[in-house]
């Protein structure tokens, strides 16, 4: 028998708390982590004069032309700098000289796992454009991990650059977009006629990863250029009307998790030899190519987050 | 196909050795800029497309997209602290005519 | 010396290029700088990985016409390894830049020198 939860016990259970930490209303962490609230930072006039000359000092020093120890110092590291930069060179060069002949076919680069995927990547992906075929289903894992970089470096760059909500609004229209002219008639013309090309371009590089040249990297970040330019033009009010802090955060999570799934999926049917149940359709047509498609996608979605979002936190301080 | 690699890949180490040589930070994110692009060509001379189409969009897009906005915001805040330096002699000149 | 320095100008080229990027890290002193220099470094290695799996008279690994044999295409490997490290290296620029903005931010300058002058200022060494 089922009866209707109360909102005290509601308030209880998980899915309240993940739901009210998507929507922003309150951190998860807060008041469970030690957290230091970031604040902008606010100088008196005598900070900033001590800072000045502080500075000043500083310069002094490290510039000095009576201390004869930094001087001997900077012309020996120049010095040393300068033969290991020249010593590298040489030996560089020389170890290039010895290496096979480029452009030869029988090198040793060019050995068998090339001719495994060259020979039967067609059958085995289901791809025609092999370089996505390789990285997205036999190094599916190693992709993995590096669009896992991606997702940790915005994180390293939000810890550093995201600011308070609070201060953002108090900053409408004062951070660094105040010395430039608001809506540029020749950038907004433009942009209007260049950001729906744009954007279908990346569209259509990120669905025809596995027939042509491109696929999810390349698409990702043709994307992520195009919402640049539309942001410049527009404003970031007008951008935060189809993507802001939320869809930012559940495009980004939600195509990790889609990635990490389909990934392990194909991982472990494939190293256990049990029979795989993705199809891989007819070859050279839109929809075909097993995994590769999905993940193309994902990874198109996740690159382009990325993109505007360093562009956004570099910007503003916010998405 | 010979004399035109030889071409751009010696483009690549003027504008390199250019970067080094700039005094000015705008132009040498420009020559990093074109750096960049020569880059993406030569990725088609080597015949691999995708690499040349993820370096146009990364290398020559984003990457000098990103230094631009760094070069701005550092002018920015040093702005900043001019307005402010400005702010304070105003009202010092204000308090000492009053 | 060995012989074959007039076939791998490319290489040469990426080693060159290496190089610079590696005596702007050394010898530049402004942080800005130092990461151009630093993504120069990254396009060598980039440049000599992926003239690793050229092969003269071979096409870009794309099947065309349904011809899947070795002597057509080139060496797939070395396009995927780059393609990845292409876009890792945005987000590495990324990540110094934004070092760099804080730094600027906390000591008003971008040369080296003064910085860790300031820093050492602020220990009271």
């Amino acid at each position: 028998m089922s009866r209707r939860k109360t909102d005290e016990e509601y308030r209880q259970t998980g899915a309240f708390r993940f739901f009210r930490w998507l929507s922003g209303s309150k951190d998860a962490y807060i008041d469970t982590v030690e957290m230091k609230p970031q604040t902008e930072a606010v100088e008196t006039k005598e900070e900033e004069e001590r800072r000045e000359a502080e500075h000043k000092h500083a310069v002094e020093k490290a510039y000095d032309s009576n201390n004869r120890a930094i001087i001997v110092f900077n012309k020996i590291y120049r010095l040393v700098a300068a033969i290991f930069t020249v010593f590298l060179l040489v030996s560089l060069i020389y170890a290039v000289s010895y290496l096979p002949k480029i452009g030869d076919a029988d090198n040793a680069t060019s050995n068998e796992v090339a001719r495994r995927y060259i020979e039967n990547g067609v059958q085995e992906t289901g791809a025609v454009n092999i370089v996505s075929g390789m990285i997205l289903t036999y190094r599916a894992f190693d992709t993995f991990g590096e669009t896992n970089v991606l997702f940790i470096a915005t994180c390293c760059v939000m810890l550093m650059l995201m600011l308070d909500e609070k201060i953002l609004e108090k900053m409408d229209g004062r951070d660094d977009r105040r010395f430039e002219p608001k809506s540029d008639p020749i950038l907004k013309t433009m942009a209007s006629f260049l950001c729906p090309v744009i954007f279908i371009f990346a569209i259509y590089i990120l669905f025809n990863g596995h027939l042509s040249p491109g696929g999810g990297f390349s698409g990702g970040a043709v994307l992520g250029a195009g919402m640049i330019i539309y942001v410049n033009a527009f404003g970031f009010k007008n951008t935060q009307r189809f993507f802001n802090e939320t869809i930012y955060k559940i495009a980004k999570i939600s195509a990790l998790c889609m990635y990490g799934l389909i990934g392990s999926y194909f991982y472990i049917t494939g190293a256990n030899h049990i029979a795989n149940h993705i199809p891989l359709g007819k070859v050279g047509e839109l929809i075909s190519g097993g995994i590769i498609l999905p993940i193309n996608i994902v990874v198109g979605i996740e690159v382009a987050c990325t993109m505007y979002a360093f562009y956004a936190l570099f910007r503003r301080g916010g998405l | 196909m010979l004399v035109l690699t030889i071409m751009l890949l010696v483009f690549l180490i003027v504008c390199s050795v250019a970067v080094s040589f700039t005094k000015n930070l705008f132009n040498a994110m420009l020559i990093y800029m074109s750096f960049s692009l020569v880059m993406s060509i030569v990725w088609v001379i080597l015949e691999s497309p995708d690499l040349a189409i993820t370096e146009a969009a990364v290398g020559a897009g984003i990457t000098s997209v990103l230094f631009f906005i760094t070069l701005k915001k550092i002018r920015a805040i040093s702005l900043e602290d001019s307005d402010k330096h400005a702010d304070n002699m105003e009202n010092h000149k204000s308090e000492t005519l009053e | 010396m060995g012989a074959n320095l007039a076939a791998n100008y490319v290489q040469a080229v990426a080693m060159v290029l290496f190089v610079i990027g590696f005596a702007n890290l050394l010898l530049q002193k402004n942080l800005l700088k130092k990461i151009i220099g630093f993504n120069i470094m990254d396009s060598g290695t980039y440049l000599f990985l992926a003239d690793m799996g050229y092969i003269k008279g071979r096409v870009a690994p794309i099947v065309t016409d349904g011809i899947q044999e070795v002597e057509r295409y080139i060496n797939p490997i070395p396009s995927g390894l780059v393609l990845t490290g292409i876009v890792v290296s945005v987000s590495v620029t990324a990540l110094m830049l934004s070092l760099t903005v804080r730094l600027y931010k906390r000591y008003h300058s971008l040369d080296l020198d003064e910085i860790s002058m300031l820093i050492k200022k602020e220990k009271g060494v």
